[in-house]
């Protein structure tokens, strides 16, 4: 492997969007900031921010490490990535609306008919329907690892319910609180305006038949889902109420809240649930999850769910590989970031290659998410690739490879020692009438040297993430 | 607002209330215990019927009993480590109706209970006993300087008042006999000490004797446990308040419930009674009744907001 990118450093030193962050530490002293990342800590605790890992059993409540150090982005760096981003939102909605319409972009053999019809995201219910705006994912999340200091790629989309936008704001709000003199002289661009133009961007498509201010919802399966925080956050911030399931119930083919009043009317529901469980009667009649009729309530126009029921398709690992060409099909425009090379063990040619190399290919189920179920062939043993192997062998179709990337690196504190360790960006894209991204978003790290994988439910922590004004 | 969030808001204010009432309970049967002559196994099993949980064991009431029942019990919902962490769990699934403060002070430290083992709770009894009344005093202290007076708070106080005037019912209830007429003929040092032990319970020793001057008398202790307008632990004040509450969420939703009835026409009750008539009809009665008040109030008023 190569020597992977230092975002801060190059050999002449500091690189430009770090260097009030180099200055920082060089006054604070590394000592200090060790102290301080537990008082930050202890901050969190306190807030109650906190997320649970699935199956992992432990603390149910428990935090995901913050990094005091920040990550940073210069203007320039960010103008691209801002273009980028919302060309892929608009590309993966207008691909949605397609797949559920005319599948013009099938018919033109751009994309494999069994690739979209056969998925298991892909709901047949949705088809012909019109949802408000023709937007499906509303708040589209994209992972973007960057790679050298021109080279920025997509790892993967999220067009269901994308998380994590909670930390991108308190983050930011535990640094500014802890180290205000920073933030001073406003370099940095704000990210706080993230829940009101999320709140615009759900209350601008809600339903023709609503009159006056949108009733919005954000709609959670309950205190114990891992992301609550997040929820109840998101609904706070915007002033909505938190609703979970049986607190919603449809009648009229309308849909309404049971409140100490009786019965009120909802126009939009920023769900937080899988399209699963939110109806019995039309996705999982054995489910004693969800709001039965709100499929056909949704269907008959007097509400509008975020995102659409079936956005599923358009994350999907499979397709993910066709979204550079989405891109040209729908907008006719080059793609601004580019895809991580990808091969598709389903085809043979590809699988071949595949197995020849998985000692340096990293190798991901295609429905799998979360960073479950990887082999990072490099970091592996001869004995997990060789198990590995036999699955891919036996459903090839499940399987896609990508080399293993060199992910770049940002400073980050381990005790008291300044350390390069691998990150990844994930900003949150808002679609409604028009597309909104504050600048910033999420950045993850891998805390564990040498590490690749980012994600929270393995050991990853996260960053403040800074857009510096031009 | 939420059916379901008022439902919580209401039970938060319940748990919270019940968790320092149970803590005054055990200060009080530590306190009676440690009388001479008394027969400390007795007053615990006394608080232990007074918070209506079950001694699972056999034979006498001891101080580990009270100690794993209603200190470090997570399944009952008598024990203080419930009733907190029931009071956070409600208030977790309402986290958009707290203020900051609040939160912080369902969540700090709420750990503190958990994995104890009764030796060292045992140990640690006063200070448990002690952290128990504090955390409810900064909750309420959040709760009185920051909420919004809108209906999240009239449902949150109207728990807190319903537990309120229940726990002080029950702590009479379990002790009616000290202050039958008869035990003051049998009088002697220790039904004094008692009676000072049960208004210790209530934090009402010293309020006690500004307002009945003179010495411990059982009528003027029950008057001021049930009747006494001005005892924020009263039965009286407690449903005071609870009209009160009622009465701010009528307003603000309009039309006419059977939880206002019923608390209007007990206050009045409770306004007009004397304490002789309820000696002479019978104080355990009278107590038993006002029990099946409070909880029908409370049916009440699920009833009247959907919940």
């Amino acid at each position: 492997m190569n020597v992977p990118f230092n975002e801060m450093e190059d050999t002449s030193g500091s690189r430009e969007p770090y260097r009030r962050i180099a200055d920082w530490i060089n006054k604070t002293g590394t000592e200090l900031l060790g102290q301080r990342r537990e008082e930050a800590e202890a901050i969190f605790r306190k807030i109650g921010i906190t997320f649970a890992v699935y199956g992992e059993g432990g603390d149910p409540e428990r935090l995901i490490p913050f990094d005091l150090i920040p990550r940073a982005f210069s203007g320039q760096e960010w103008s691209v990535l801002d273009k980028g981003i919302r060309q892929r939102a608009r590309a993966l909605n207008a691909f949605l609306y397609d797949i559920y319409h005319r599948g013009e972009i099938i018919k033109a053999g751009v994309i494999p008919a069994d690739l979209v019809y056969r998925n298991s995201a892909y709901l047949p219910q949705m088809v012909g329907f019109e949802p408000p705006g023709r937007v499906y994912s509303h708040i589209v999340g994209i992972d973007i690892v960057r790679t050298g200091p021109d080279s920025f790629q997509v790892l993967e989309d999220n067009c269901r319910t994308p998380s994590g936008v909670s930390y991108m704001l308190e983050n930011r709000e535990i640094m500014a609180r802890m180290f205000p003199e920073i933030f001073s002289g406003g370099p940095i661009k704000p990210v706080d305006d993230y829940p009101d133009e999320l709140h615009r961007t759900l209350k601008e498509l809600a339903p023709a038949g609503c009159t006056g201010e949108a009733a919005v919802v954000v709609l959670t399966p309950g205190a114990f889902n891992s992301a609550y925080y997040e929820h109840s956050f998101l609904a706070d911030l915007m002033g909505v109420e938190l609703v979970e399931p049986q607190d919603l119930f449809v009648e009229d083919a309308k849909v309404w809240m049971r409140t100490t009043r009786g019965p009120t009317q909802v126009d939009v529901i920023y769900r937080r649930i899988d399209d699963d469980y939110i109806d019995p009667l039309t996705f999982r009649p054995e489910s004693m999850l969800g709001i039965p009729g709100l499929f056909d309530a949704y269907r008959a126009g007097t509400v509008n769910i975020c995102s659409a029921p079936g956005a599923g398709v358009a994350d999907d690992k499979a397709i993910y590989i066709y979204v550079p060409e989405m891109i040209r099909f729908y907008l006719g425009e080059e793609p601004v970031l580019e895809n991580i090379p990808t091969y598709q063990c389903g085809l043979p040619d590809e699988r071949q290659y595949v197995l020849d190399n998985l000692a340096e290919l990293v190798v991901k189920e295609v429905h799998g998410s979360g960073g479950y179920g990887m082999l990072i062939g490099p970091k592996s043993s001869k004995a997990e690739i060789s198990a590995y192997r036999k699955r891919i062998i036996a459903n090839p179709a499940d399987f896609i490879a990508q080399p293993t990337l060199d992910l770049s690196t940002a400073p980050t504190l381990d005790g008291t020692k300044l350390c390069g360790r691998h990150v990844d960006f994930r900003p949150f894209c808002l679609v409604g009438k028009s597309i909104r991204l504050v600048p910033g978003g999420l950045t993850r790290v891998a805390l564990t040297e040498g590490s690749l994988v980012v994600n929270s439910s393995q050991g990853g922590g996260v960053k403040d993430t800074w857009v510096l004004q031009e | 607002m939420l059916s379901r969030a008022a439902a919580n808001l209401f039970w938060l204010g319940r748990y919270m209330e019940r968790a320092e009432a149970t803590a005054r309970m055990i200060s009080m049967g530590q306190r009676m215990a440690m009388l001479p002559g008394s027969p400390s196994h007795s007053e615990w099993a006394s608080v232990m019927q007074a918070t209506g949980a079950i001694n699972d064991g056999d034979g006498p009431v001891s101080e580990t009993d009270i100690v794993t029942n209603l200190v470090l019990d997570t399944t009952s919902a008598s024990s203080i480590q419930a009733c907190l962490s029931r009071a956070r769990e409600n208030g977790r699934a309402v986290r958009t109706a707290l203020t900051q403060e609040m939160w912080e002070s369902l969540n700090d430290d709420w750990r503190y209970l958990q994995g104890m083992d009764p030796t060292t709770a045992r140990q640690q009894l006063s200070r448990i006993l002690e952290w128990v009344r504090n955390r409810a005093a900064v909750f309420r202290g959040a709760v009185e300087t920051a909420m919004l007076r809108k209906d999240g708070y009239y449902f949150l106080r109207l728990g807190g008042s319903i537990e309120r005037a229940d726990m002080t019912l029950r702590l009479l209830n379990v002790k009616y006999f000290l202050l039958l007429p008869e035990t003051e003929v049998v009088g002697g040092g220790r039904d004094h000490h008692q009676w000072m032990t049960m208004l210790h319970a209530v934090s009402g020793l010293r309020a006690y004797h500004h307002d009945y001057l003179g010495d411990y008398a059982p009528w003027n202790i029950a008057d001021f446990l049930l009747l006494n307008q001005a005892f924020p632990r009263s039965v009286a004040f407690s449903y005071t308040q609870i009209n009160a509450c009622l009465e701010k969420l009528e307003k603000s939703h309009g039309g006419s419930h059977a939880c206002q009835a019923t608390a209007r026409g007990e206050c009045n009750l409770l306004e007009r009674t004397d304490i002789n008539i309820i000696f002479n009809d019978g104080l355990h009665e009278y107590l038993n009744e006002k029990i099946a008040k409070t909880a029908r109030i409370s049916r009440e008023v699920s009833d009247a907001y959907y919940f």
